[in-house]
């Protein structure tokens, strides 16, 4: 179970993995408005280039990218089976109903598809080469200026962070009272929907319970090492702005002038 | 020597309508630089007492100085300064996402510059023998690697007392061995003053002194030795004796001589194959 959450982040030291999370956050997020601005195959293969060049940047397989897609998989097929059939305009092929199959709907179809794929490898990208920790300090370092209108920037990224570290150990104790209620009878697998949901009660209250005393115990623990708030701290972990960030916004300042002129074609 | 915590007439109870008090009318003096180990059974108010010497709940009467400093709402957090507390549970007290993140953890609260919170994890990673986990998530650490990170935790913020609430009590053996060492080091080499509360008498046996609480009250205060020499008050309010101890009360009843006075592990062992020897 635990890979299933944090096991995303492949520890590497290649360029991107050395990038401060900052800018990796901001130009993932750039990167999904850009890609609204391809109209035709040349601006979708330059996107594809550039994109296969960041994966071969972070010195991951592309298996791992691969298996982001999978499980978003039966969504891009609805999606595109969507467009295909729905698009009208141009040759059409075959029709049936209000189905038809046309010139357009698969242009359309495919380019859909570029896009979901190219987002997920992009977003993929972020979050194996950027540790969930580095990412809960770009939120941080990123949301700032919003103390300026009281939001406490630094305790939501301190909950986010301690509820990272907490994930892992809520995991192992969720394993643990599965196990205890499994060895008095109860088959969390079998059974009806409604069975099953009961089955998840007598796992979710002990959890709780034991939630809140970790809680309280923390707080305890946090308040006697000096904890008063976000007023008047210093920072252990630093974000740094490198070279390589630079570089990288260059970059895909670069493919959006590139965008805009390919666009005309 | 001087004290370095006074505590007069200190009373506490968690809830008004209940009779007994949770700590009744309790004195003591605790020495710069002793080791003191408090112990009682489940209820004694031993953590209650550990709580209230940090300001974590405030008594209901009764007054606690802490390194001259009386302890107030204002001066709670100077008080905290000076102390130091590592607690039982070693997952719920690891703050940071990392051991140098959990380190660090104190020294963020108090303002301290970075590149002196550097220097520091530095040290105190080393003095509790963590340096080569520094990097390490508390999943890939064991309970024992836990507690010396929050003991590391507490050294890098420079307090003047300890205080182990039943912290080695969730260790394998192994964990507890090791947590006690370290307990005793701080004591000997760096003149910490610990209170270590415990279950384990074993571990008691190790102090300086050894205060008995019950039912919020201190029955007992002396040397190990003349605590646990007094063999029958410790069963009395549910407590095991130390190993050596027991031992010794299980061979009395076999009908052999032992001696009356408190023999620590060694000495029992040294008694034990001298007296072999004799026969």
């Amino acid at each position: 179970m635990n890979k299933l959450l944090l096991g995303r982040y492949v520890n590497g030291d290649s360029l991107v993995h050395r990038m401060d999370a900052r800018s990796k956050l901001v130009l993932s997020f750039y990167f999904v408005a850009i890609i609204f601005l391809c109209n035709n195959w040349q601006t979708y293969l330059l996107l594809t280039a550039f994109v296969l060049m960041c994966v071969k940047f972070s010195d991951l397989g592309i298996g791992f990218f691969i298996k982001g897609v999978k499980p978003l998989l039966g969504l891009i097929v609805f999606t595109v089976l969507l467009q295909v059939f729905f698009t009208r305009g141009g040759h059409v092929y075959w029709s049936f109903g209000p189905l038809s199959l046309t010139h357009f709907g698969i242009v359309n179809g495919f380019y859909v598809f570029c896009r979901f794929v190219l987002i997920i490898f992009m977003s993929t990208l972020l979050t194996l080469t950027t540790a969930p920790l580095e990412i809960s300090d770009a939120i941080e370092s990123l949301l700032k200026p919003l103390k300026a209108i009281k939001v406490p920037v630094y305790e939501i990224s301190l909950m986010l962070s301690i509820a990272l570290r907490f994930v892992p150990t809520l995991m192992d104790e969720t394993e643990k009272i599965m196990n205890a209620q499994r060895s008095r009878g109860v088959n969390f697998s079998e059974g009806t929907l409604m069975q099953r949901i009961k089955a998840v009660i007598p796992l979710l209250i002990p959890l709780f319970v034991s939630s809140f005393n970790r809680a309280e115990e923390l707080a305890t623990a946090m308040e006697a090492r000096g904890y008063r708030g976000g007023e008047g701290r210093t920072k252990y972990r630093v974000q740094v702005w490198t070279k390589i960030d630079t570089i990288a916004v260059i970059l895909f300042a670069i493919v959006t002038i590139l965008l805009f002129i390919l666009r005309k074609f | 020597m001087s004290s370095i915590i006074k505590i007069k007439n200190l009373t506490f109870s968690y809830s008004a309508e209940e009779e007994r008090k949770t700590l009744d009318n309790v004195n003591l003096e605790i020495e710069a630089g002793q080791w003191v180990a408090l112990i009682g059974h489940n209820g004694s108010g031993k953590s209650t007492l550990a709580r209230c010497i940090d300001g974590l709940l405030m008594p209901e009467s009764g007054s606690i100085e802490v390194d001259g400093l009386h302890l107030t709402e204002e001066t709670v957090w100077d008080v905290r300064e000076r102390i130091g507390m590592v607690f039982q549970n070693p997952d719920n007290q690891f703050v940071g996402a990392d051991v140098e993140g959990d380190v660090a953890f104190g020294m963020e609260n108090r303002g301290i510059p970075r590149s002196e919170m550097q220097k520091r994890v530095k040290e105190v990673l080393e003095a509790v023998d963590m340096t080569a986990f520094a990097k390490h998530e508390p999943v890939r650490l064991s309970g024992g690697q836990k507690q010396r990170v929050a003991i590391a935790g507490v050294l890098a913020v420079r307090p003047k007392i300890i205080i182990f609430d039943e912290s080695t009590s969730m260790l394998d053996p192994e964990g507890k061995r090791d947590i006690v060492g370290l307990m005793r080091r701080l004591n000997d080499e760096e003149n910490f003053t610990i209170i270590s509360i415990t279950h384990d008498i074993d571990e008691a046996s190790l102090a300086d002194r050894v205060i008995v609480l019950n039912d919020g009250r201190v029955i007992d205060d002396d040397v190990p030795e003349k605590i646990f020499a007094s063999g029958d008050l410790l069963t009395k309010i549910g407590l095991d004796l130390p190993y050596p101890e027991a031992l010794k009360e299980e061979l009395k009843e076999k009908g052999i001589d032992v001696p009356n006075e408190y023999l620590d592990e060694e000495g029992m062992v040294d008694w034990l194959c001298r007296s072999a020897l004799k026969n």
